[in-house]
């Protein structure tokens, strides 16, 4: 792999931009790798880099029946944040975000992580006792946020309207470390980082079938033929109910759809990411200009990648009262992408009722901030047998009632 | 928008009337199942990209529960039928089968 460079950038310059290579290479499928990751989005790819990375694991292959950060990866609104109440959700989701800081220079790929902050607004007074509560929690897990009061939001954020009649700005959970990246850029540069290492990447490849013996994995049938494997892991979001199904296990998880929203492209008015919980709605301007909109997720089962009108209607009715200078905004394009939520809301890390078949999955509406963690620990989830990061996130902890009560997915803005 | 007719008052309305409250028709485990069956009952769903059996609430309406088959990847409504029933009526079952040759319950 030629990297990255300021001096690459000269020499292609100085001939015609003909040395650019390829940013990851698309082999056929061998008859049998050690371990094969279904899902080329951005934590089935973190999964293969750092099991190559970290543990020496490189005869890999990602299988992806679309293309490659196509899923959910390419349909979120990129918030990088790590202010939760719970320890085992804090101390993945700070992973995450602590891995986030060095990804570019990690991967030689410049995901455009900008740690711009990001402000939770309490505007209720439940708001405020529970966002003063998490700030003490993450003071404890060394994670950086703090309460602050109405005038600072103002000061952070001046197109916030604090003094909403019905909702007023009463203060807000502030992690100034917390901020955006560029989520394609996120699964390309894991991408090319697998590549390089030697891990292929087999993208218009969909699983059809899980094949096992007795109570272990023997490998699957793709659409580009049978493939053989030690290790299987499911990294499918969405679609996690459905290879659960072929492996032939439950799983507590219901797919919903999730929408997000942009505008036409305006000039600089924040440089924060702002989050209104009790009115559901959230909003962040892209470096193009675009006010970046995500609100609420459907109440029903679906999987049509596309939401319901009227949690538009609900999102941007709730932002023009905080935000009123939207208000004349035109939108742009709107999208929706299908999330797999767990009965708790947090989560699923772990081994599988089938020997050999891990699964990473149940995100919710946050797996983005979650990508290098969560593929940190998948990869040592599958490498080991046991991540510390993972533990708390087992399925077996439905049966024994070790919920991680964290609305980390819930079905409301966060 | 997602339509639906609700059984009970009769009245068709969009999505926005009602409320969805996740699968039908689960078992609930009685006292001396095991574990596994009770944690089945509480949390295991079938999730299905498809045909899925629901239950709804006529919430902006007469306020009653009912089900509704409806299939998740087009969210075309192949019936609805009252919630006094252990399992989908056959009319709402020849109603999937018309539109969906070759489907069986549970997908298998």
């Amino acid at each position: 792999m030629r990297r990255y460079s300021a001096f690459a950038i000269a020499r292609e310059a100085a001939r015609h931009h003909q040395g650019w290579e390829r940013a990851w290479r698309s082999p056929e499928p061998k008859k049998k790798y050690d371990i094969i990751i279904v899902g080329a989005g951005g934590h089935g790819l973190a999964t293969a880099y750092y099991l190559g990375k970290n543990h020496g694991l490189t005869n890999i292959a990602v299988l992806e029946k679309g293309w490659l950060g196509g899923g959910n990866t390419g349909r979120n609104t990129t918030i990088i944040r790590s202010n939760y109440l719970q320890d085992p959700s804090a101390a993945i989701y700070e992973k995450a975000r602590s891995l986030y800081e060095t990804l570019s220079q990690d991967l030689n790929y410049n995901i455009m992580f900008s740690p711009r902050g990001v402000m939770m607004l309490a505007q209720t007074q439940h708001e405020i006792r529970g966002y003063q509560r998490t700030a003490y929690a993450n003071a404890l897990q060394g994670v950086a946020t703090e309460f602050i009061g109405p005038q600072r939001v103002k000061e952070l954020c001046p197109i916030i309207e604090i003094g909403g009649p019905r909702y007023p700005v009463l203060g807000a959970l502030w992690q100034p470390r917390g901020g955006t990246a560029r989520h394609d850029a996120v699964a390309w540069g894991y991408a090319r980082a697998c590549s390089d290492m030697g891990i292929d990447i087999i993208q218009q490849c969909e699983v059809t079938a899980i094949r096992s013996q007795g109570d272990k994995v023997q490998g699957v049938t793709t659409t580009k033929g049978s493939i053989d494997c030690d290790k299987l892991g499911i990294v499918v979001a969405g679609n996690s109910g459905v290879l659960a199904d072929m492996a032939g296990f439950r799983l507590p998880l219901e797919s919903v759809a999730r929408q997000a929203l942009v505008s036409e492209p305006i000039k600089p008015c924040m440089d924060v990411v702002v989050m209104a919980n009790t009115v559901h709605g959230y909003m962040s301007q892209s470096d193009k200009g675009e006010m970046v909109i995500g609100g609420g997720t459907d109440g029903h089962n679906n999987y049509t990648q596309r939401g319901s009108f009227h949690h538009i209607e609900e999102t941007v009715r709730a932002l023009i009262e905080t935000f009123p200078m939207i208000s004349r905004l035109k939108m742009l394009r709107q999208w929706g992408g299908i999330v797999d939520v767990t009965g708790d809301r947090s989560p699923i890390l772990s081994k599988t009722p089938l020997e050999g078949c891990f699964i990473n999955g149940g995100w919710g509406t946050g797996g983005f901030k979650a990508i290098p963690g969560s593929g940190w620990a998948m990869a040592e989830l599958m490498a080991k047998g046991a991540s510390p990061l993972a533990a708390a996130f087992g399925l077996e902890r439905f049966r024994e009632g070790r919920f991680i009560d964290e609305s980390v997915a819930a079905g409301v803005a966060h | 928008m997602l339509i639906l007719t609700c059984p009970c008052c009769g009245v068709t309305g969009e999505e926005t009337e009602f409320h969805a409250g996740g699968q039908a028709h689960l078992q609930r485990s009685g006292p001396g199942a095991s574990d596994e069956a009770f944690e089945a009952y509480l949390f295991a769903r079938e999730n299905p990209r498809g045909v899925h059996f629901e239950r709804w609430r006529h919430a902006n309406g007469c306020g009653k529960w009912f089900h509704a088959a409806r299939c998740t990847l087009t969210l075309e409504v192949f019936g609805t039928y009252s919630a006094q029933t252990t399992q989908p009526p056959q009319e709402v079952l020849d109603a999937i089968a018309k539109r969906r040759p070759g489907w069986t319950e549970g997908g298998k």
